[in-house]
């Protein structure tokens, strides 16, 4: 019983940690740009197959990374620079529509490219052993993908407290400026930030690969999870993020694990009653 | 010019509604005489399809189009009826005239508390609320199994009236469809047109004026909420005869995002817009997936061009070369 | 008398920041009040508080005596109160007619009170007309000037058959024959209406306002008749050399 627990504990955080690197760029992205962007799944299935691609010529795991990373960084920047920069101006409805467009083509370009099959990439062997704690054996590279969830998340959010970068995107994000009326610096520093969003989110989708495979399909179900955890965690908020990837990554898990007909019930419902939570008796709206 | 002149002179406007009635009386018409002429089963099974969805994206329309409501989860209620109809055949009686309004009103109540809580959010909250609360009903219908049947499917009986069954033939269901639909459009056109209907646009337009206004907001967004399920339910009831079988992928998020779909291509807000956009969809689903299984790819980069290029879909784009035409500019 | 507009201690903040801090605030019935201050002052906030609109942080507002705390806009719309807002909540999308046609239609609702089109048309013309409208009836908002739209503005809170009007900056942008216009119209609205006006014009405020209260960073700074406010050195400062 307890081996079950921990190993469903260790299962969740890492499944928590892959839904932090997805949500930490969704937030970032909605808090400075204010673009909910529904593409962002896409990103996740694109970095796992270039980091697929790249394994399948390198058979280099971490050349695997650096080609998904970047490569899902580009294409962000390229999206960014090319469409979505026309959409700041306009209202909500819009933006979704428009991702969500892009997201439709996204994963039908993929499936041309790569197929339909399920794809894996395998642990690189200097990290497929197991480390031995506390009378169990956890898989190596499971603790060294939560450790890198933690790692990114400390450095993102003293990246933001810390610097004069994250202290200009703070200022972005607290005070939304007319996007229209934006000194040119600031409109590259919203393409680095789209870019470094998306980066993540290739990068988590390549570091996952082997535990989640790659396949069609994929860019969707982790964007209606990563959506859950953002909209739990408040749009735009970092740290909020990361709890609720962790609330989220553990609830689903364990539901999956003791009670599956339950499990994403209850993720759903756990989202509805948050939303209604932070909504109740505030006032409809707010205009002058 | 005088008070009373102006009112003279807005009630001799000609009513251009009349126009657009004449036109769809003439293809409803038409429709009704296609099976005489020929029309063949496939045809007419295309047509039931059209007709279905053209009603589900109709009564979304009132929610997004009239009351700028984006609901991500319309779809819910279309599953709900759906499921309902058949639980009700199965458990108490076929007898249409018991299954189909009571399968419309389980819609209908259970829009009630789901909308009650739903309207409290705004934009994008709006929309991930009524997603979630879609995609609840649909995990119950897939994990249910006992009442639902889970993710096979429920098996649908056929409709009976007074114990004799009805609507066996591909032809009479054909034109069961097209009455169903053609009186609720009727009635979805006198709501929107009404003053409930105008003051939901004014809503649309500036909800902080019309809370200033005295209107209560919260219980119109709610009407125009169960209106909307109502009619929605309605379609699925339609769709669940037709198919004689329902599964719980009739409430996925991805049906949601398809009616939803429907009526932007066609034009929110427009009446007719969802009736256009169901039909472009479909026709083009239906043929393109013949030729091409990148159905996906498709619809997005109309999604793309037509939010770029087109905000007010296919009916806005007529609207504006008609007026164009008139010479009165956009 | 009761007042018929009264705030008590009205405080809002967001977060740590204080945006109206214990504003008392008294209007007799039929006075014509102008609220002035500079930008961020909270003037805005407290119209919105008073309407309905937010809900004070602590504080209470009674209208005609009855305490309307945390009630909604349309109770306070029952009880005759109307509003302008500073940026323009119009029906962009539907014609002049139909704008104020939602406004008046609010009065001809309910089950069972027989609707009378001609009545509701009637009032609709009288209301275009007294904002020198009529003529653009069949406009679409959208295509309309600016000024037009703000004249329309004051329009929808006039349709409200308020008995309480509050107007936020109702000449703002407005050209100065617009406003000269805007202000004749301000001046000919019946004595009974007790008005709330936020004007950055002090032309508009002298030449409207009995009695003048100074808001400064979400405080009172000064309150009273328009010639005490005139020699009030803390007001001239808050102004900063603007000439009063
Ligand atoms: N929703 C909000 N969240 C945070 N701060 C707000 C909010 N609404 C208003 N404020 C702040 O409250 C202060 C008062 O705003 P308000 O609009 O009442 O000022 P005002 O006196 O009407 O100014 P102006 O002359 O510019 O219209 C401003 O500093 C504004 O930034
Ligand atoms: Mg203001």
């Amino acid at each position: 019983m307890l081996d079950f627990l921990i190993a469903q504990t260790l299962n969740g955080l890492v499944y928590s940690m892959l839904l932090f690197l997805l949500a930490l760029g969704l937030s970032l992205t909605f808090g400075m740009l204010r673009v909910i962007n529904l593409a962002h799944g896409a990103f996740y299935l694109m970095g796992a197959y270039f980091g697929l691609t790249a394994w399948n010529l390198t058979h280099s795991f971490w050349a695997a990374i650096i080609v998904a990373t970047v490569g899902a960084a580009i294409v962000g920047m390229l999206l960014e620079r090319s469409w979505l920069q026309r959409f700041y101006v306009r209202n909500e409805l819009d933006q979704v529509i428009l991702t969500f467009g892009f997201a439709l083509v996204f994963a039908d370009i993929m499936k041309m490219l790569w197929g339909k099959d399920i794809h894996s990439i395998p642990v690189p062997p200097l990290l497929s052993g197991a480390v031995h704690i506390a009378g169990t054996y956890f898989p190596a590279y499971r603790l060294i993908l939560v450790g890198v969830g933690v790692a990114l998340f400390v450095a993102t959010w003293l990246a933001i407290e810390r610097t004069r970068t994250g202290a200009l995107i703070r200022a972005s994000v607290a005070d939304r400026v007319m996007v229209s009326g934006l000194g040119f610096n600031i409109r590259l520093l919203f393409t680095y930030v789209f870019g470094f969003g998306t980066a993540i989110a290739g990068l988590a989708g390549v570091l996952g690969a082997p535990i989640t495979g790659i396949y069609p399909g994929l860019d969707f179900e982790v964007l209606i999870t990563t959506l859950i955890v953002v909209v739990v965690g408040g749009l735009g908020n970092i740290s909020g993020a990361f709890w609720a990837a962790l609330l989220i990554g553990l609830a689903e898990t364990y539901g999956k694990a003791l009670y599956p007909a339950a499990a994403s019930f209850i993720i759903f419902g756990l989202m509805a009653a948050v939303l209604l939570i932070r909504a109740w008796g505030r006032d409809e709206e707010d205009v002058e | 010019m005088t008070v009373a002149d102006v009112i003279v002179q807005r009630r001799s406007k000609p009513f251009v509604a009349l126009r657009l009635w004449s036109v769809l009386a003439l293809m409803i018409a038409a429709f009704a005489a296609a099976p005489f002429l020929g029309m063949p089963q496939f045809v007419q099974a295309l047509v039931i399809e059209i007709l279905v969805f053209s009603l589900l994206a109709l009564s979304l329309n009132v929610l997004l189009g009239y009351t700028g409501l984006v609901s991500f989860g319309h779809a819910a209620f279309f599953g709900i009826a759906g499921y309902a109809i058949g639980i009700i055949a199965i458990h108490i009686s076929t007898d249409i005239l018991v299954t189909f309004p009571l399968a419309v009103l389980v819609a209908a109540l259970c829009a009630v508390p789901i909308g009650w809580l739903s309207i409290r959010l705004s934009g994008f909250y709006f929309l991930m609320i009524t997603f979630a609360f879609a995609q609840m009903v649909f995990v119950a219908a897939f994990r249910w199994k006992p009442v639902t049947g889970g993710s096979d499917g429920m098996i649908v009986p056929g409709a009976t009236l007074f114990g004799a069954p009805i609507l066996g033939s591909r032809e009479s269901f054909y034109f069961f469809v097209l009455a169903v639909f053609t009186v609720c459009a009727a009635l979805l056109y006198a709501i929107v047109v009404s003053r409930f209907g105008r003051t939901l646009v004014g809503i649309r337009e500036s909800t902080p004026r019309m809370r200033a206004l005295g209107y209560n907001v919260r219980r119109y967004k709610l009407a125009a909420f169960v209106v909307g399920a109502t009619f929605g339910g309605v379609a699925g009831v339609l769709n669940s005869l037709f198919n004689l079988f329902i599964a719980p992928e009739s409430a996925h998020w991805t049906q949601s995002a398809l009616v939803l779909v429907m009526v932007l291509i066609g034009g929110a807000g427009y009446f007719v817009g969802p009736i256009i956009g169901a039909t472009i969809v479909l026709l083009l689903q239906h043929w393109l997936s013949s030729y091409t299984e990148y159905w996906g790819l498709v619809l997005g980069i109309l999604f793309i061009v037509l939010i770029t290029g087109a905000r007010e879909g296919i009916a806005g784009l007529v609207m504006q070369g008609w007026n164009h035409l008139r010479g009165k500019g956009p | 008398m009761t007042a018929a507009v009264r705030t008590s201690r009205v405080s809002k903040s967001y977060g740590a920041f204080v945006a109206l801090k214990d504003v008392d605030l008294s209007v007799e019935p039929g006075e014509r009040r102008a609220i002035i201050g500079p930008n961020g002052a909270g003037k805005s906030t407290l119209f919105s508080i008073i309407a309905g609109q937010k809900p004070p942080t602590s504080g209470s507002i009674f209208i005609d005596g009855a305490d309307m705390t945390g009630a909604r806009p349309d109770q306070l719309w029952a009880r005759g109160l109307s509003r302008t807002f500073q940026r323009n909540q119009l029906f962009q999308n539907l014609t002049v007619w139909e704008n104020v046609e939602l406004a008046c239609a609010a009065h001809h609702r309910g089950l069972f009170k027989s609707v009378s089109r001609d009545a509701l048309d009637d009032e609709i013309g009288g209301v275009l007309e007294r904002v020198n409208l009529l003529g653009s009836h069949d406009v679409r908002v959208a295509n309309m000037a600016y000024g037009e739209q703000r004249q329309l503005e004051l329009a929808l809170a006039l349709a409200g058959r308020p008995r309480i009007l509050l107007l936020d900056e109702p000449t703002a942008g407005m050209s100065p024959a617009e406003t000269q216009a805007m202000l004749r119209m301000m001046i000919a609205l019946p004595r009974e209406i007790t008005i709330l006006i936020v004007e950055h014009d002090m032309d508009v405020v002298f030449s409207l306002a009995d009695r003048v209260m100074v808001l400064n960073l979400g405080e009172v700074l000064a309150d009273g008749t328009v010639r005490e406010i005139q020699g009030n050195r803390n007001v001239s400062e808050v102004y900063m050399g603007k000439a009063l």
